[in-house]
């Protein structure tokens, strides 16, 4: 096995939220024609669940899948299982038009939780990011300050961010600012959850 | 501020998660095109006070291409419409006549 260093190795911060870069993160895209019978079935058999709904993302176990466009997934996995993953994956959707690609080292991905994380995120995107606009459950692909991003909630306090590697230091100082203890904004924090 | 609902991904995106493609409908003459038509399609470009159609790319979201049609100077949006038209269609030409009756753009309009 590798001795795999991610870009921040790790780091984290306590704030208004907890950020921290998760580590041993694998993720796969894949692009194809998500209503093709033969790529629904090798990515449930992959993944353990339905192809999530458009603009949302589904988990079960250890593997998450998200839905970024109408014709691309990124699939969450263990970094140790990735490769073989994709491999197999790639095999299966060999007589169709798709294309798979191991990502792991591509990009960085955070797990933020607390109360604040409505808040926190507002500071950064212009993505709706209330209870109504980003459900638990829902995926949303946007920009945070200067660089692309992607995010979605596990829980009312507990969300998943994606970005590139190269800007992962960039990202997390956002989020560092952002959730600055002393720049608390409670907007969110109020509101009930749908 | 200027916000686009992208009709690929359905997501409501503000004009910062965008990128900004120019005109719409545009044909392409190449090489073997005659000086006038060729300076036509690539310089000569609609300015208009009013109604317009744009190309616009989700690029901060599901990364697709799609074509706009609103008004420059009062930021009305008509309606938003997928890129694998060479025209705008009925309902978004019949949302501009709603709000400006006897509009026309290039070779497009009630008049046309
Ligand atoms: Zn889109």
């Amino acid at each position: 096995m590798f001795d795999v260093h991610t870009a921040l190795d790790g780091a984290s911060f306590d704030g208004a939220i907890r950020v921290a870069e998760l580590t041993g993160q694998g993720m796969i895209a894949l692009r194809g024609d998500l209503g093709d019978a033969t790529l629904r079935d090798a990515v449930s058999a992959l993944t353990g669940h339905d192809i999530p709904a458009p603009l949302h993302a589904a988990w079960s176990g250890e593997v998450t899948t998200v839905w970024m466009s109408p014709d691309e997934l990124l699939i969450l996995l263990s970094y140790a299982d990735a490769a073989g993953a994709a491999r197999d994956l790639q095999g299966k959707l060999a007589g169709i038009h798709a294309l798979v690609h191991d990502m792991s080292d591509a990009r960085s991905l955070f797990r933020l939780t607390g109360p604040a994380l409505r808040d926190t995120l507002a500071k950064l995107t212009p993505a709706d990011v209330s209870p109504a606009g980003l459900p638990v459950g829902m995926a949303r692909r946007t920009r945070l300050a200067q660089v692309p991003g992607a995010f979605f909630l596990r829980d009312a306090q507990t969300a998943d961010l994606v970005c590139f590697r190269s800007v992962a230091r960039y990202v997390f100082d956002l989020l560092k600012t952002a959730a600055d203890p002393a720049g608390r904004v409670g907007y969110f924090e109020g509101f009930p959850e749908p | 501020m200027l916000t686009l609902q992208c009709p690929y991904c359905g997501v409501q995106c503000d004009e910062t998660e965008l990128t900004a493609g120019g005109e719409a409908h545009l044909t392409r003459h190449g090489p073997g095109s005659d000086a006038d038509t060729f300076e036509q399609y690539l310089f000569l470009r609609e300015n208009p006070r009013g109604v317009h159609f744009e190309r616009w790319r989700h690029s901060h979201g599901c990364g697709k291409w799609f074509h706009a049609a609103r008004s420059t100077t009062t930021l009305r949006v008509f309606g938003t419409y997928k890129a694998q038209t060479t025209e705008p269609p009925q309902q978004i030409r019949d949302a501009i006549s709603a709000v400006h009756p006897g509009w026309s753009w290039r070779n497009f309009g009630e008049t046309a």
